[in-house]
């Protein structure tokens, strides 16, 4: 029953991953990265990992994806991107090799030490306390750094509206008048 | 005899070592900034992956605690990322990540 849920749970995490390298079409590749995410809830969920699995239903599939596909019908490029044109010719034959090579490296280090971690017994599941340990371990031993993520999340926020917000036309006039009289200061230090 | 296999810990990590290296393949061949990103998650929850595989086997929740972390960081990432394509692509329609080799607007 366990390898059957692994089983169908990786299928959909593997084939939503190569859905978004391999989809033409970015909307289309954000509907596969929810497969993925969705799979690995399901590997949550079956690693006893109730608390995450359900923040990674709500965030990255509800917060993150529809992130992802508002900017994508904001900016209007969701049309299919050409995938024949190669700017270097080889790229692609690279990418496909290093991830072959590292995928093959990570693979062959986790066989070789399995017997690592097959010496230790697997533990008992712990029931339906998980929520109340992570809550413990979150707000005695990480408390500082859980502080400093609402510092995180506020600078962020911070950034983007000062990042996206547009210039107002006063403000781009005072520019170019700040530029104009910059370039005459300068034309006047050069015949000096 | 099939159903007595039970994943253990190495599967999970597997699974997640072919994950991450999918997600750095897009990362290298796609050209759209937007999917690259999302290329990005998927290295991410990989790595989320192996955390609570790991979190589990040696009964520690410090793993789970780092994928909360992880999570968090992730989405302010995002918004942050998602801010700078969007002021790029206002000044330059259908750039992709080639066309961003200056820093100059």
């Amino acid at each position: 029953m366990e390898l059957l849920v692994f089983v169908l749970s990786s299928a959909m995490v593997l084939v939503g991953a190569l859905g978004v390298i391999a989809v033409r079409n970015p909307v289309h590749a954000a509907l596969s990265l929810v497969l993925t995410l969705f799979g690995v809830a399901v590997h949550f969920v079956s690693l006893e990992a109730h608390f995450l699995a359900a923040v990674q239903v709500i965030v990255y599939a509800g917060a993150i994806v529809v992130l992802f596909l508002f900017v994508i019908m904001l900016l209007g490029v969701d049309k299919a991107e050409n995938l024949q044109i190669e700017p270097f010719p080889v790229q692609r034959w690279l990418a496909g090799i290093v991830g072959l090579g590292l995928s093959g490296l990570l693979i062959a280090t986790i066989v070789r030490g399995r017997d690592t971690l097959a010496e230790n017994e697997p533990l008992p599941a712990s029931g339906d306390d998980n929520i109340r340990a992570l809550a413990r371990n979150l707000f005695s031993d990480h408390v500082f750094a859980f502080e400093f993520t609402s510092v995180l999340l506020i600078v962020a926020v911070a950034g983007t509206v000062l990042l996206t917000r547009k210039t107002s036309p006063a403000e781009k006039a005072a520019a170019a008048e700040h530029a104009a009289r910059l370039k005459t200061s300068q034309g006047q230090k050069a015949e000096l | 005899m099939l159903a007595a296999i039970i994943p253990t810990t190495t599967y999970y990590l597997v699974l997640a070592s072919v994950l991450f290296a999918i997600g750095a393949t897009g990362l290298l061949i796609r050209r759209n900034p937007l999917v690259m990103f999302m290329c990005i998650e998927l290295m991410l929850n990989a790595v989320n992956l192996t955390f609570v595989a790991f979190a589990i086997r040696f009964g520690n929740i410090d793993g789970q605690t780092a994928v909360f972390f992880v999570l968090v960081v992730a989405a302010a990432e995002v918004v942050v990322g998602l801010g700078i394509i969007i002021s790029i692509l206002r000044r330059r329609p259908g750039a992709t990540a080639d066309d961003l080799a200056e820093l100059r607007g």
